[in-house]
């Protein structure tokens, strides 16, 4: 029997080394999440220090904390750490988690393959980590990569970037880019094959379908990286010349490669998020989601349309006029799907009798500065008005909105709904909801000023600015709110400690949910359903606790 | 018939943008000012900003921000609004309880959700396609000063066609000076990797990117000094990547001009300084004309006639030009001329004959 007390209880009578190892070599696919998760919380903490390092830059002008290659590296560093070993780990790490127990299955397609792809990532980013010591090479200039996440060619030819720091970058994302790819084959297979009996894909859970999608994402977009990722150390280290302009290679191919990925990146990014919402905003509304039928269409828009807005970064670039107006229609329509997701969502708060616990509190902010963040993108859209944005500050306000706002809100809201599964605690609802209000004033004060700094005409990745051009308050008011975000940050991670062993003992179902997961102990045993279960209708739990109002009899 | 009606308010909405944006007076077509009574104005300068536009791009770009903008806080006072109505209405009350009437959704009513957002940024896309017309242009205004203007790691290289040089034209460094009311037609090169080029107030960025030409154009509206910088990551120093563009009134930039296109004065007292130049690491990368021609660092033939120096990081006078030369990298941490360990007798020296590029 499993006692709800702690994740380790089951094997809390082994010694340390003996549970580690049990760590280091299982294929439970909800030991491998949690580890996806912990780590990519631990590379949140280290991205978020290198932001801090470059807010405390940009206080006041010309300021000389930072040299401006030092500078260089954290903005390089803090946007591939979050988007390669925060985002990602974390939001397929919560899929790895929540994926087999949400469809009423015992594991992964395939759980050695998970183990896999687990291992790829971390050691990927320690790949990356290890250029700040290993990366001088040959040449004694060096140090971590400080090309950007983009990383645009030529500036990441030898010529330019001497050492080995960028070859550190192409291959630390290269594995752990190949770690995602096994990830996405194994929600595929997962999602598809292992389904409950019943569980139709229109009674699939909502995360699922977008977990689905953004697997598809994933096997399409990051083997154009990968590949774009050798063409360019083939360039590096083999004297070939994909991207050097100086021998008819191009520098804009690189950004067309790089974009293809980087625009579905974006999604895959936003669409688990938007899967915690639409799991969690019902739960606390106590209404059926409103159009599930519709969220998945939209869901499934999303994702062929991203495939085909890449150029919107390259709205600067000189592309022929007709070209960027025919991505500018791209993007405009996949707003379209986006808006009928947060329709929806309204929709679903609509009429309903919202509980405001901490998860709803984080999904509800969510959704507030998720909608700046959507139409601050709309304005993005327009071509001529990104002549003037593209590269200022306010693009860096504009997808802090949707990746910090949006995405790390929605982790947020999913950590607090989930953390009594996972662990057989709830916690501390109080220390919560101070953390949501301080993270929300926090996050405002850093990123609201942003817009206008950007619109006086502050570019990005300047590691200094020149006095009297009028950014002077933008930028200390953004140093100003770090402290507090750090605040909030630093009171949910102390709180998940301490509710490990401290907080109230959950049950099964803490939230009166609806899906499969919450059927089970908290936390599940090893194979998640002692029977697997059967399901009705989309909300399977909604019927067994109301017999006499059932889904399946509106399907 | 409800959905009838529906479909006939599609139709007319979908119309009537198609005609509005066909009206050149709602984009606003893109007239080329003419010069104002400039000469008596003293030149100020125009800090960066998408709201300050003195030209015609600038302002057609602000006007339209104003116009996105505008429906864009529209949608989000309605949609935010919905959702803190809902948060306050349907927030649960101690007394009620079981659960509210479950609602799976609603044809007409996700329809419109559909429609609505489809028929607004359908407008929106019409107002982009006609703004992109009249700014992205592929060809040089009527009557154009054009200008080459070629970026490297981290200054920034221009060059006028003139036939008063010897060469054929005039290459300065940093500063661009264009005359007030005569369009400018920037063609845009890069030396090395990639920079983009953003004055707001003249017009909107356009990168910089090698192996391809790109071009910018703008019409100073005002005599004074515009300022912006570069606006593509292009490695260490791209923050003292600073533009500045002077626009004086026709008869000064004529004057600026034949004065750029003169050799400079051959002065005897600072031939120490000069031999210094010639023999150091100095002239394989700068050109002054008549004395050496490398062609890797800014041209310094009328060094003195600049304002600023490092790229506009500081001013430039005697003091500031003899601690760059001592020591660049102190001024300019990462920028790629290097400390030659000058004496303090040589520094003199070749500050003395730099000084006289004027």
């Amino acid at each position: 029997m499993t006692t709800p007390s702690t994740i380790l209880a089951e094997s809390s009578n082994r010694s340390v080394l003996e549970r580690m190892h049990a760590w280091a070599v299982t294929v439970d696919h909800k030991k491998l999440g949690v580890m996806y998760i912990l780590c990519g919380l631990v590379f949140f903490v280290i991205a978020g220090l290198e932001a801090t390092l470059m807010r405390i830059q940009l206080i006041v002008p010309l300021n000389d904390v930072l040299t401006p290659q030092g500078f260089n590296q954290m903005f390089t560093m803090h946007g591939t750490t979050m988007v390669f070993l925060v985002g990602m780990p974390i939001l397929l790490g919560a899929g790895n988690y929540l994926l087999p127990l949400m469809i009423g299955a015992r594991d992964m397609a395939f759980p050695r393959l998970n183990a896999f792809g687990f291992w790829l990532f971390l050691f990927g980013g320690i790949l990356l980590y290890f250029s700040w010591i290993g990366a001088d090479g040959l040449y004694g200039s060096g140090g971590a990569p400080d090309v950007g996440w983009f990383a645009y060619s030529p500036l990441t030819s030898r010529t330019f970037s001497r050492g080995n720091s960028t070859d550190y970058w192409i291959l630390g994302i290269m594995v752990s880019g190949f770690g995602s790819m096994t990830t996405a084959i194994n929600f595929l297979a997962t999602i598809l094959c292992m389904r409950c009996p019943g569980m139709t894909m229109m009674r699939l859970p909502l995360l699922a379908w977008m977990m689905l999608v953004v697997a598809v994402l994933v096997l399409t977009a990051i083997p154009v990286l990968t590949a774009a990722q050798v063409m360019l150390l083939f360039d590096r280290t083999l004297g070939a010349h994909f991207f050097d302009p100086q021998q008819q290679g191009s520098a804009v191919l690189w950004q067309h490669l790089f974009w293809f990925f980087g625009h579905p990146e974006v999604y895959i990014l936003i669409l688990p998020p938007f899967g915690f919402i639409s799991e969690i905003v019902p739960v606390f509304s106590r209404k059926v989601i409103f159009g599930y039928a519709l969220m998945v269409a939209a869901t499934v828009g999303i994702g062929f349309i991203s495939l085909g807005v890449w150029a919107h970064h390259m709205f600067v670039v000189g592309l022929p006029p007709w070209l960027n107006a025919l991505f500018a229609a791209s993007t405009f329509l996949i707003s379209v799907p986006t808006g009928i997701k947060i329709f929806n969502w309204l929709g679903t708060m609509w009429g309903g009798r919202i509980r405001f616990s901490t998860p709803m509190l984080f999904a509800t902010g969510f959704l507030g500065m998720f909608i700046v963040g959507g139409l601050t993108g709309i304005m993005l859209a327009v071509v001529p008005l990104t002549h003037q944005l593209s590269d200022s500050y306010f693009v860096v306000g504009h997808f802090h909105f949707v990746l910090f706002g949006g995405t790390v809100f929605a982790i947020f809201a999913a950590i607090f709904y989930w953390y009594p599964k996972v662990t057989g605690r709830l916690m501390n609802e109080r220390q919560g909801v101070w953390a949501f209000w301080i993270l929300l004033l926090g996050f405002n004060l850093v990123f609201l000023p942003m817009h206008i700094s950007g619109m006086l005409g502050m570019p990005r990745r300047i590691y200094t600015y020149q006095p009297g051009r009028g950014f002077e308050i933008w930028n200390l008011i953004s140093t100003i709110g770090v402290p507090v975000q750090i605040l909030g940050v630093g009171l949910i991670v102390w709180n998940m400690i301490r509710s490990l062993s401290r907080g109230a003992i959950a049950g099964n179902d803490p939230w009166d949910a609806w899906t499969l997961e919450w059927s089970t102990p908290s936390p599940p045993p090893e194979h998640n359903f002692d029977r697997i279960p059967t399901c009705t209708s989309a909300r399977p739990l909604w019927d067994r606790k109301n017999p006499t109002d059932p889904d399946e009899h509106v399907e | 018939m409800r959905s009838g009606h529906g479909i006939r308010w599609v139709v007319f909405w979908l119309l009537a943008c198609v005609i509005l944006f066909q009206c050149p007076a709602v984009a606003g077509e893109a007239a080329l000012c003419a010069p104002g009574d400039t000469a008596s104005i003293a030149p100020t300068v125009v800090q960066p900003s998408i709201f300050h536009p003195l030209s015609p791009p600038a302002r057609q770009i602000e006007s339209l921000a104003w116009l996105v903008m505008g429906i864009c806080a529209g949608i989000f006072v309605i949609v935010e609004g919905l959702l803190v109505f809902s948060i306050v209405r349907f927030r649960r009350r101690s007394m009620e309880s079981g659960e509210p009437v479950q609602l799976y959704g609603s044809n007409p009513i996700e329809l419109a959700w559909t429609v609505v957002p489809l028929l607004i940024v359908f407008t929106l896309g019409l107002v982009t396609i006609r703004v992109i017309r009249d700014v992205e242009r592929e060809t040089p205004p009527e009557g154009a000063l054009e200008v080459i203007c070629i970026g490297h790691q981290w200054w920034w290289e221009y060059r006028y066609e003139n036939p008063l040089s010897p060469q054929g034209e005039i290459v300065v460094a940093n500063e661009l000076h264009v005359p007030v009311g005569r369009p400018v037609w920037l063609r845009l090169e890069s030396a090395d990797v990639i920079h983009s080029w953003w004055v707001p107030s003249l017009a909107g960025k356009m990168d910089v990117v090698p192996n391809k030409t790109n071009h910018v154009w703008f019409v100073a509206e005002e005599p004074g000094l515009y300022l912006g910088q570069c606006a593509e990551y292009c490695g260490n120093q791209h923050a003292g990547m600073l533009l500045r563009v002077n626009a004086t009134s026709p008869e000064e930039f004529d004057q600026w001009l034949s004065h750029q296109a003169s050799k400079p004065v051959d002065e005897p007292a600072v031939a120490a300084g000069k031999s210094i130049f010639l023999e150091l690491a100095c002239s394989t990368c700068h050109t002054v004309a008549g004395v050496s021609d490398g062609a890797f660092a800014p041209d310094l033939t009328h060094l003195m006639s600049r304002a600023t120096i490092a790229s506009g990081v500081s001013p430039l006078n005697r003091q500031t030009l003899r601690s760059w030369i001592d020591d660049p990298q102190n001024m300019k941490p990462g920028c790629n001329m290097p400390s030659l360990k000058l004496t303090t007798d040589e520094l003199d020296d070749v500050t003395a004959f730099l000084c006289t590029l004027k």
